[in-house]
């Protein structure tokens, strides 16, 4: 089974019917994948290698410079970290060039959307909120664009993040960072030859370049929220089925909300142009996290995620695939050759052989966004009178779930101490604890195969669920973002406590089962929760009943990821092995030895149901450590 | 009594370095960097396939009994005086009929569309010490080329051992 989407399934068939290759095909044509990569000890940092080292007693322990296994695995690690870093901050100081261009009057399709959040952000970095909204910006993307280079002491955007405790230790161990290129740049330094060959210093390294990840993440979130708006409560519907055929259908995929932002804007002008081509009208559709971006703000359908990227082309009723970057496979070109779908890529960075290039820039984005819905609207016309297949599958999603908006429903069950509702409801056990699921599909999974068993087994167990990214968008077409999965799926205790919260912020039944909190970079939002509830009970993160999964993981940026989250404190559980057990080690040290340094460390188990359990566990030694009742699995 | 290439297949880690390796030795180049540059299309003879978690190598066993050489209709595989099983210089020139891929119990012979012939393992490979490519080139020694009697002496005693532990 590759997907358990029957949607995906349907189109898979397609694919097959058609001959048209899918990352499902091409998985099989690469097997077998090398062991020596998958081990870690692969190392082609110089061109006296590639070095190998082998797992076997007998064959060479230390590559040409004399790298030994440990070495080899940590630099790996800490380059991929440094990677996903770079992913994360690169999309944030995009949104900031964004907003710096809008200030100046060159970028006219943007601007401060939410000044509440601006006051808000200004405050927490210490700027003087009494500044009219224009300056206050100006101010505060001028403190975002800082926060790239190279500064005198730590970033306050990742200080201000996390808890005062938490500052103090990594300070303490000296990972703070002093700016997110900064870092990136000294973690690509120290992995090259001859460099950082301890691989405990080159894991701390990667830690301290995770928080800048951490704090990349967060600009990216926050600047977006300024600029297009704080998500609040949405509903609308998943899956293939959201596809009209008689409509002109743009699916925008990616990263990057500057892009689909305005394309957004644009399409809502040209419904009138979209009718004068025989359309019913413009059904704008999200595919991974740009999808997530525009579904959290605008209720735009998300369509499909990750690993069936290339499927929606499939159904003949596509027409136009909007890209920015990020995830995007570079595959879609052939289906789109294939298929006659428009595929346009809309940035100079990120550009794919085949595809139509439309360069959506800052000064002339509407324009740029007409031009490719028209090719769009072309596209619809030259696709008449041939056959479509949309499967009809589709689920209701409730998703926009901000922490201000997770703070705006407690507020409603006590208005004066909004965390208070969450902190009682742990404490008595009603709620065992929260996690965070999150990350990426990987073909190596049965697509949404992990995700959908962790959320059942853990929601079972009263375990509030948040989700983020490929995960979430799993749980959107899975119909797990809605309150009737509450009934379906939660046990006793949470059920109880999601139908109180959602009945006093007046939804008349419970909050949806999961709680949808955004794109990748979103897991910020998660950040923000974790942290104001560990304030809240004047403790750090790594005492909470709290934890996080990523049981489908594939990219350098999860992997960015889930180094932050170890580093705050949390349990992290991975469904895939990481490259590292070439390395007893440095394997040890990220499972194990880290747990006493920071609190928070990798459990790796890809069987789900098994994975499940130990994070539950995580979740419960917590619990006993906080003097609360606990419970066996 | 020959050398046979022996698969030690607990210790493959699927890194395809002898297929490449085979590829290369049998390039008109020589070598693998010569041959991608001088853009040579490159065949192995050798395959690493994975079967759930097992990655193992296979190549032709050259059988006894082989029989890809009874099903080959004009005589192009045969057995040469080495003891090598090969369709190149035989009493016929190889048509690609494909009979002998359908009759190969390990599905080792490879079908070359292009050049319309049977490609297989013809042990034209070997280096100075008398090596094949394949078993050079594995950094696991996960291919041995040895009589087959040292693997099974080599077996025993992991065997012992593990009972005197």
């Amino acid at each position: 089974m590759k997907s358990k989407d029957p949607a995906v399934n349907r189109l898979i068939k397609v694919a097959a019917d058609q001959g048209i290759e899918t990352v499902w095909d091409r998985y099989e044509q690469q097997k077998p994948q090398c062991g020596f990569g998958e081990l870690g000890v692969c190392c082609r940092n110089c061109v006296q290698g590639p070095c190998r080292v082998s797992p076997f007693a007998d064959g060479p322990r230390r590559g040409i410079c004399g790298a030994d296994a440990h070495t080899i695995v940590a630099r790996n690690l800490v380059r991929a970290i440094a990677a996903g870093t770079a992913a994360h901050s690169g999309h944030a100081k995009h949104l900031a060039h964004a907003l710096h261009a809008a200030l100046h009057g060159k970028a006219p399709a943007y601007g401060v959307r939410d000044e509440e959040k601006l006051k808000a952000l200004a405050a927490k970095m210490g700027i003087n909120t009494d500044l009219p909204v224009s300056e206050l910006a100006e101010e505060l993307v001028r403190l975002a664009l800082g926060q790239f280079g190279e500064r005198e002491g730590p970033m306050p955007w990742a200080t201000a993040v996390m808890t005062e405790s938490r500052v103090e230790k990594l300070a303490g161990l000296g990972v703070l960072p002093s700016g997110i290129e900064n870092t990136i740049s000294e973690m690509l330094h120290r992995t090259h030859l001859g460099v950082d060959a301890d691989h405990v210093n080159l894991l701390l390294g990667g830690i301290s370049c995770a928080v800048a990840d951490m704090a990349g993440s967060h600009i990216a979130t926050d600047l977006a929220d300024i600029m297009f708006g704080t998500p609040k409560p949405v509903v609308t519907e998943a899956n293939f089925g959201v596809m009209k055929e008689g409509s002109v259908n743009i699916a925008l995929h990616g990263h990057n909300p500057v892009i689909s932002e305005v394309l957004v804007q644009v399409a809502g002008e040209m419904e009138q142009d979209a009718r004068e081509v025989g359309a019913e009208g413009i059904n704008l559709v999200g595919v991974c996290c740009t999808g997530n971006e525009v579904l959290m703000r605008h209720a735009i359908p998300p369509l499909t995620h990750s690993i069936s990227q290339e499927l929606p082309m499939l159904t003949g009723a596509l027409d136009a695939m909007v890209v920015d970057y990020q995830c995007v496979y570079p595959a879609l070109a052939s289906v789109a050759e294939c298929s006659g779908t428009p595929l346009v890529t809309t940035m100079d960075m990120a550009k794919i052989s085949g595809a139509v290039h439309i360069d959506v820039d800052l000064e002339q984005a509407r324009e740029k966004a007409r031009e490719i819905i028209s090719l769009a609207l072309e596209a619809f016309k030259k696709r008449q009178g041939r056959p479509t297949t949309i499967p009809d599958i589709k689920s209701k999603v409730v998703a926009g779930f901000s922490v201000e908006a997770v703070l705006g429903a407690l507020a409603a069950v006590d208005s004066a101490d909004p965390l208070k509702p969450l902190v009682d409801n742990i404490a008595s056990g009603n709620i065992q604890g929260v996690v965070l699921v999150a990350g990426c599909n990987n073909v190596k999974v049965p697509q949404d195969e992990n995700f959908l068993t962790v959320a059942k087994e853990l929601a079972a167990r009263d375990v509030l669920l948040l989700a983020t990214g490929c995960g979430a968008g799993a749980y959107a077409r899975h119909g797990l973002l809605t309150p009737e999965a509450v009934g379906q799926y939660a046990g006793s205790g949470l059920k109880a406590v999601l139908t109180a919260i959602g009945e006093a912020a007046g939804l008349g039944g419970p909050l949806p089962l999961i709680l949808h909190l955004g794109s990748c970079v979103d897991n910020s939002r998660a950040v923000d929760l974790a942290v104001a509830v560990a304030n809240r009970l004047g403790v750090d993160v790594d005492k909470l009943p709290v934890a996080a999964t990523a049981p489908e993981f594939k990219t350098e940026k999860a992997i960015a990821i889930g180094t932050y989250a170890i580093t705050l404190g949390l349990p992290v559980h991975l469904g895939l092995v990481p490259p590292v057990l070439g390395s007893a080690e440095v394997t040890s040290l990220l499972t194990s030895g880290i747990k006493d340094i920071l609190g928070g460390y990798f459990i790796v188990e890809p069987d789900p149901h098994k994975g499940a359990r130990l994070v539950f566990e995580a979740l419960q030694e917590r619990r006993r450590g906080l003097g609360l009742p606990s419970r066996e699995w | 009594m020959h050398k046979e290439l022996l698969i030690r297949h607990d210790r493959c880690l699927g890194c395809r370095s002898c297929e490449l390796a085979c590829a290369a030795a049998h390039s008109k180049a020589g070598n693998l960097i010569k041959a991608m540059l001088a853009g040579e299309r490159l065949l192995g003879r050798i395959f690493v396939s994975q079967v759930r978690d097992k990655k193992v190598p296979l190549n032709c066993r050259h059988c006894e009994d082989a029989p890809c050489i009874d099903a080959c209709i004009t005589g192009a595989m045969h057995r040469d005086s080495s003891g090598v099983v090969t369709n190149d210089g035989g009493s016929g020139k190889c048509t690609g009929c494909w009979m002998c891929v359908m009759v190969c119990p390990y599905g080792v012979i490879h079908s070359d569309l292009m050049e319309r012939k049977a490609v297989k393992c013809d042990r034209a490979c070997l280096n100075d010490g008398g090596v094949p490519a394949c078993v050079s080139a594995c950094p696991t020694g996960a291919l041995l080329f040895a009589h087959p009697g040292e693997l099974s002496d080599e077996k025993r005693k992991e065997f012992i051992s593990q009972l005197t532990d």
